[in-house]
């Protein structure tokens, strides 16, 4: 065992790979919540692009096409979820939870004839330099294109929301759809175009499990990180950054429980199993303590259903 | 506490379709802990269902059931729905399915891997599967460079350290330098977890991984790595063509169709199987070219003699890691002992999680 400096390098590179995941699906939902919906059908959209990105990988053999139809079947699963409580207005907590189970039903389905066939490997970018530069190296380089962007996007999304017109408008509708929409802004259109926008998301999350991490698709292969992923939202009080760090916490205590134990820490494994979930929320409680940060983060008409009177 | 009331949903969905199909037709019901298409424990166990079906006797699965007080319903809806014999195929079902059968003497049932059998229709089934331990331990003893054997362990249940104690005894017979380092995952099936294990256990030196849990991303991180490793419970070489050597191959399906032929007949009588090598309900995969035509004949000869009696996975003297003697030199362990075996042989780091 060596703790040397090249080694933390390795160690970091993969705590960033297992972060993937959990930073697309919660930025994904970040936005969605803003904007006043709570989508509980995050685990169901995921589980959804991975078989969606799997069989599209089997079949066109192209890992664009892959990747892009992973996210349009999120788009188009998170459509279901938007007519029922955009358009019929049902409960959003029932309808996201229908959405979970029907996603892993559907998508056993449909993964039926792609069990047993072994995936393509990703492209990984400048897996050169990954190999030349100790410890900067694995984690700055060596990665795929998925990782880049899923790091880029909490930035991204924090630039939206504070500094754009756009933001802006998804703020307003989250906090108050009622001022929204007698301000004349279309409330129910930019609801849909959240929910989409999460469906897509949390449909990339998804393939990055079944293209890239673990290539290959197995029945809910997701195992829960959708959900993960929802408690994140909340925990890091709906701030894209805080989302970033807490879903690198949880990545980063989970693999390294895992190390620990293989050195062979005298520490109870069941404790350490338990970890990640107590240090993550521990360190999101603790970061934000902030009430006034809280109040203005919350969108305060989360999940409550919104009707334009005519 | 979601993931559980998630599955509950789930399985009460699947019992709905049941409930309805109820008639006076012999049926045999399956009850499953992961997907029929997770590759491993599960796919195999379904594999033996197929060939009951093929037999011409009809069959209905329940699939993902977590273990406890959920398996109880499913395996009691089960119960109700007029199955005739009813296989439970996870340990976890133990207590379940004791509690189920009491009050149902009428309908026959077959718990895999456990060793309650407090009612007259409770048999219990299993499979050497240490026995498979034992040659993977002779091949990874021979073939590792780093002498670090990386071992993804599920639960501590004896099944799983039984395996861990046969495969550390074999390596060490063949190379008294080997280490065996584990990690627990505390699941089954999560084929994220498993790959992170994986890369953990080879971080820290491993070449060479084993795994006791039921997906295929330990041996395709192997393969990323360019490390051996071994199958679990079916051929997995496909997903990592490079990487393993053998796998372990459960095959219920004899024993599936003996079983629901004697209950549907009315031979059926409470047992207790314990099969191996030599009855064929664990088979190894072919073994990969690369590990040389010496070691391959090497092991082969092994594998013969473990089925013929000649060979035991567990032949005295054996420690445990205090240095106490388990198996006296010249004896071999007794069933009673390998059916409840909690301890870990000498040479095996670290505890047992409590």
């Amino acid at each position: 065992m060596s703790l040397d400096i090249s080694f933390i390098g390795i160690l970091i590179g993969s705590i960033m790979a297992s972060s993937v995941p959990l930073i697309l699906a919660a930025s994904g939902e970040l936005i969605t919540e803003r904007s006043g919906v709570l989508n509980l059908g995050v685990e169901g959209m995921m589980i959804i692009g991975a078989i969606s990105g799997f069989a599209l990988m089997v079949i066109s053999d192209n890992l664009f096409i892959a990747i892009i139809g992973s996210m349009l079947s999120g788009v188009i699963i998170s459509l279901i979820f938007g007519f029922l409580t955009q358009s019929l207005l049902t409960n959003h907590v029932a309808t996201g939870l229908a959405l979970t189970i029907f996603g892993i039903g559907l998508s056993a389905m449909l993964g039926k004839n792609y069990v047993g066939i072994p995936g393509k490997e990703f492209p990984v970018l400048f897996s050169g330099l990954k190999e030349s530069i100790p410890f900067f190296g694995p984690i700055l380089f060596g990665h795929s294109v998925v990782l880049y962007f899923a790091f880029a996007l909490p930035f991204l999304t924090n630039y939206f929301l504070k500094k754009t017109k756009l933001g802006l408008v998804v703020r307003a509708v989250g906090d108050s759809p009622v001022s929204a929409s007698n301000q004349g802004i279309n409330v129910i259109l930019v609801r849909y175009s959240c929910i989409l926008y999460g469906g897509a998301m949390c449909g990339l999350a998804g393939a990055y499990l079944s293209l890239i991490y673990t290539p290959q698709w197995i029945e809910n292969m997701t195992a829960g990180r959708g959900w993960i992923a929802l408690a994140l939202v909340v925990f890091a009080t709906w701030s894209p950054i805080k989302v970033l760090i807490g879903a690198l916490i949880f990545g980063g205590i989970t693999i390294l429980q895992l190390h620990m134990q293989a050195i062979g820490f005298r520490i109870p494994v069941q404790f350490l199993s338990a970890l990640p979930y107590l240090m993550t929320i521990i360190v999101l409680v603790v970061i934000s303590r902030d009430s006034r940060k809280i109040k203005l983060n919350t969108p305060t008409s989360l999940g409550r259903i919104f009707y334009k009177e005519k | 506490m979601y993931k559980y009331f998630l599955r509950y949903l789930i399985s009460a969905f699947f019992l709905l379709g049941l409930g309805t199909s109820a008639n006076a037709e012999f049926k045999v019901g399956f009850v499953y802990v992961g997907p029929t298409g997770d590759h491993g424990w599960t796919y195999q166990h379904h594999e033996g269902r197929n060939a009951v079906e093929a037999a011409g006797i009809k069959t209905t699965f329940v699939e993902s059931v977590p273990e406890g007080a959920d398996a109880e319903r499913v395996i009691r809806q089960l119960a109700q729905s007029g199955h005739d014999l009813i296989f439970t195929t996870s340990f976890g079902y133990m207590d379940p399915t004791n509690k189920v059968a009491k009050d149902f003497p009428n309908v026959k049932f077959e718990h895999a891997t456990g060793y309650k059998r407090e009612h007259s229709n409770v048999s219990t089934y299993s499979a050497r599967f240490y026995e498979g331990r034992t040659l993977l331990g002779h091949i990874a003893g021979k073939m590792t460079k780093t002498n670090t054997i990386g071992y993804i362990a599920s639960f501590p249940i004896p099944e799983v350290i039984r395996g861990i104690n046969a495969m550390t005894l074999a390596a060490q017979k063949v190379n008294p330098n080997i280490k065996t380092k584990i990690v627990w995952v505390f699941t089954w099936y999560d084929p994220g977890k498993e790959a992170e294990a994986a890369q953990a256990l080879i971080d820290q030196g491993a070449d060479i991984i084993m795994q006791h849990t039921d997906s295929t991303a330990p041996v395709q991180t192997a393969e990323k790595a360019g490390v051996w490793s071994f199958g679990q419970a079916s051929d997995m070489q496909r997903f990592a063509p490079k990487s393993i050597l053998t796998s372990i191959i459960d095959d219920w399906a004899p024993y599936y169709v003996e079983r629901a032929i004697a209950a549907r007949d009315g031979t059926w009588g409470q047992q207790d199987t314990w099969h191996g090598l030599k009855e064929g309900m664990v088979a190894m995969a072919p073994y990969n070219s690369a590990m040389g035509a010496d070691l391959v004949k090497e092991v082969e000869q092994l594998q013969k003699d473990l089925a013929s009696g000649k060979a035991h996975s567990f032949t005295g003297p054996i420690y445990d890691q205090k240095g106490n003697m388990l198996v006296a030199e010249g004896k071999v362990a007794d069933d009673g002992m390998l059916a409840g075996m909690s301890v870990y042989v000498k040479g095996v780091e670290g505890d047992i999680p409590k």
